[in-house]
């Protein structure tokens, strides 16, 4: 039987955690590929909506991570978006949703050594607790038609 | 006469006020508000225990400001309501005369913010213990229960947005959940659909959220949607120091920031 | 059809339901869900909530679901392929339990899907299904049936009727031929009703408050009322929950949801009641402020409706005024209409 292969959905901001993916990539340190890179201007431009949006498409696990408090690139930006993280995890977590699902994370651009391992411990972490049944079994694409229509 | 039926009468004929928001007769032993202008209109106001509705929520709505300068029959939970609706300059200082129900039966007149603030000073503002007491049971669940109990009370949702309507802090003249460029919360009264309204609304109370319980009260369908935006509260209360609707000045906790918030979840 | 009349025994009723389930058919019934009463798939009589007034929501979902698929596409290269949903793949499926105004309020549903062009997903669903009801032994302060033309006994759009004529039996009315052909799966279980019996000593008194056709005639001639809407308006928020559960409101909206390659068009309920119902592309809304939509609410109910469908939009069940969340309450605002309006 094939081993289940989590998608994970990464929303990083562009000045630290994609910066740090990159040193990752140059550093030619290999880690999970099941993650799909976002790339954002700062971690204060993640509504909460779009990780709703990623679980709902099928991701059964979300990374989101920023520059290290002090260090954001617009100042302020991840201090805003640590708030709104502290709410939304405890709203999830009240609505019965998995916030291990979540893994939210400062990376810097010097960090390559643990962009890598925030990406293989939450692959780990995401293949323990299975897929995203809660949300597989509400997703919109249950109503879509099984039937395949030709490409035109 | 009641004093509540003078003090009015006497208001309007002094051009204080041109409308005042009260509560009246409704169908069978049901409360509805009412909306005052002349002294007969006056007559049928009344004030009891059953007057619990937040009557906030009428004044933003353009036709009821349109009649004039407002006065509203304020509960705590009301003057809340005004506090938060003018730290996010919905309503001006001076502009709505609140009257105040006292254990008495007499009425507090708070003509300005800063005596509104003085009084919520003194009064206890918590959730209630009942609804605390929900919200400890749903919170003592496993995650999976708690995923079962909402998905059930959700399933029932019309998505009639009753909630979004009777709450005094929903007063955008378009939601998000109206917003189609993209379509951020599908219409749809589907699972997802439910899920994702109410997880945003939630959101977007945070902090802002007096704990008036309009929106369970208003929901046709009985779901217990206060419990969503109340358990926010303590958290909100215990990490940030932020109690929504105390102070006219206050400011919005989501935007703000202190930069030693604590949390034990980021890496 | 020549309307039949039987007896049941009341023991007797949970093999009728036994015996649907049976033959396969899905059974549709008020249910009690916490405070509420839904109508929603029972298996069984225990389900079924006989002992409450009426459901929180009408029985329109069953012809006109909250949310109904109505196509499938596929996004091509050059062309997006649509594939409709078949209207005639549902299934026969029984409406137990109901009010007589959850039956005849299908009669407006009827005449908007039925106009042209013709609704097939609603109509061959409403086609497919059979509608038992029971008669009102009990009203309560929001009942105004009687002023519409209905009634605790009214039998229109019903296909059979049972009114409790004791704790033992119950009086059943075969109206239709759909009717008789459900019937005759428990025809064993059916006496002759005696001829003396008079359904109306069993129903509820609901008294008429008003003259129907003034009101349509009044309501029809208000729309520069502009002080009458407004009064009635003030304390409306805006929701919709009086358009959802109103069991002749029947507006929609279509909402497509997709992901990259495949989607789904789904018709949803919409209200009237809503801010932005009609907003235009351009940015102007004819109905902007509140007391405008709350004329269309009952303009379209009882001036629009009879004017070009020859149906009154509403049943007086008084569901709106029950879920409305600040006691909207429609008889009272017919009723002023009524006696404040001078034509």
């Amino acid at each position: 039987m094939q081993e289940f292969e989590p998608k994970i959905v990464a929303f990083v901001c562009n000045w630290c955690t994609y910066a740090g993916a990159d040193l990752t990539g140059t550093s030619r340190i290999k880690y999970s590929a099941n993650v799909k890179i976002i790339r954002f201007p700062c971690t204060g431009r993640i509504d909460f909506m779009i990780l709703m949006k990623a679980f709902e498409n099928g991701a059964d696990g979300i990374i989101v991570s920023g520059c290290h408090p002090n260090d954001c690139h617009y100042s302020t930006g991840n201090f805003h978006a640590r708030r709104r993280w502290i709410v939304f995890r405890n709203l999830l977590n009240f609505t019965g949703i998995e916030t291990d699902r979540i893994q939210f994370s400062w990376v810097s651009a010097a960090e390559g050594f643990k962009w890598a391992d925030v990406v293989n411990n939450t692959v780990l972490k995401i293949k323990e607790m299975g897929p995203n049944e809660n949300y597989k079994k509400i997703a919109v694409s249950t109503l879509f038609n099984e039937e395949g229509a030709t490409h035109e | 006469m009641s004093e509540l039926i003078k003090t009015v009468i006497q208001l309007l004929e002094d051009k204080t006020i041109n409308v005042f928001i009260g509560y009246g007769k409704g169908t069978a032993n049901r409360i509805r508000a009412t909306f005052t202008r002349t002294a007969e209109q006056a007559e049928l106001l009344i004030y009891n225990d059953a007057c619990t509705q937040n009557l906030a929520g009428y004044l933003l709505k353009h036709e009821v400001k349109k009649l004039g300068k407002l006065g509203i029959l304020a509960n705590v939970a009301a003057l809340r309501s005004m506090m938060q609706l003018a730290s996010e300059f919905q309503i001006k200082d001076g502009e709505v005369l609140a009257l105040f129900p006292n254990a008495d039966g007499t009425f507090t007149e708070f003509t300005n913010f800063s005596s509104i603030e003085a009084y919520l000073e003194t009064t206890d503002v918590g959730i209630k213990s009942g609804e605390q007491e929900l919200i400890t049971r749903l919170e003592a669940m496993s995650v999976k229960e708690r995923w079962l109990f909402w998905n059930k009370e959700f399933e029932k949702c019309i998505k009639c947005y009753a909630c979004r309507a009777a709450c005094p802090m929903c007063y955008c003249h378009r939601c998000t959940t109206d917003v189609n460029i993209p379509q951020w919360i599908p219409v749809a009264s589907h699972e997802i659909g439910n899920l994702d309204y109410h997880l945003m609304r939630a959101m977007h109370l945070a902090g802002r959220c007096v704990n008036c319980g309009e929106c369970a009260n208003a929901c046709p369908m009985d779901i217990p949607l206060n419990l969503l935006t109340y358990q926010l509260i303590q958290p909100i209360q215990e990490t940030f120091g932020a109690t929504a609707g105390m102070k006219a000045d206050a400011v919005y906790a989501l935007s703000t920031y202190k930069p030693d918030d604590k949390e034990n979840f980021i890496i | 059809m020549e309307k039949e009349l039987k007896i049941l025994k009341y023991s007797d009723l949970p093999k009728l339901i036994e015996r649907f389930r049976k033959q396969g058919y899905p059974v549709l019934a008020p249910v009690h869900k916490g405070k509420v009463v839904e109508i929603e798939l029972v298996e069984s009589l225990d389900a079924v909530a006989l002992d409450v007034l009426l459901s929180t929501q009408s029985a329109k979902k069953v012809a006109f679901p909250k949310v109904e698929k109505v196509l499938d596409y596929t996004i091509g290269k050059t062309a997006v392929k649509q594939i409709p949903v078949n209207p005639e793949a549902c299934l026969e499926t029984i409406l137990f339990g109901v009010r007589p105004c959850d039956a005849s309020g299908f009669k407006s549903l009827d005449a908007i899907f039925g106009d042209t062009p013709k609704d097939e997903l609603y109509l061959k669903k409403k086609e497919k299904t059979t509608i038992i009801s029971f008669s009102c032994p009990t009203a309560d302060e929001y009942c105004f049936c009687t002023s519409v033309g209905g009634g605790p006994g009214n039998t229109a759009g019903s296909d059979l009727q049972f009114t409790e004529i004791s704790k033992d039996e119950l009086l059943l009315e075969i109206l239709t031929e759909k009717g008789a052909k459900l019937a005759s799966i428990f025809a064993e279980l059916l006496a002759e009703a005696r001829k003396d019996i008079d359904k109306n000593k069993f129903l509820a008194d609901v008294k008429v408050v008003f003259d129907v056709d003034s009101v349509v005639e009044k309501t029809t001639a208000s729309f520069n009322n502009t002080d009458l809407w407004l009064e009635q308006s003030l304390r409306c928020i805006g929701c919709g929950a009086c358009a959802f559960v109103c069991p002749t409101c029947a507006c929609f909206d279509f909402q497509d949801e997709q992901n990259t390659k495949k989607g789904v068009r789904l018709r949803l309920w919409d209200s009237c009641g809503f801010s932005l119902f009609t907003l235009h592309t351009s940015g102007h809304n004819p109905r902007e402020v509140q007391s405008q939509r709350w004329r269309q609410r009952i303009m379209h109910k009882f001036a629009y409706m009879p004017e070009q469908l020859k149906v009154v939009g509403c049943e007086g069940c008084g569901r709106c005024s029950r879920a409305c969340p600040v006691d909207m309450n429609i008889k009272e605002h017919l009723t002023a209409i009524g006696e404040k309006v001078v034509v």
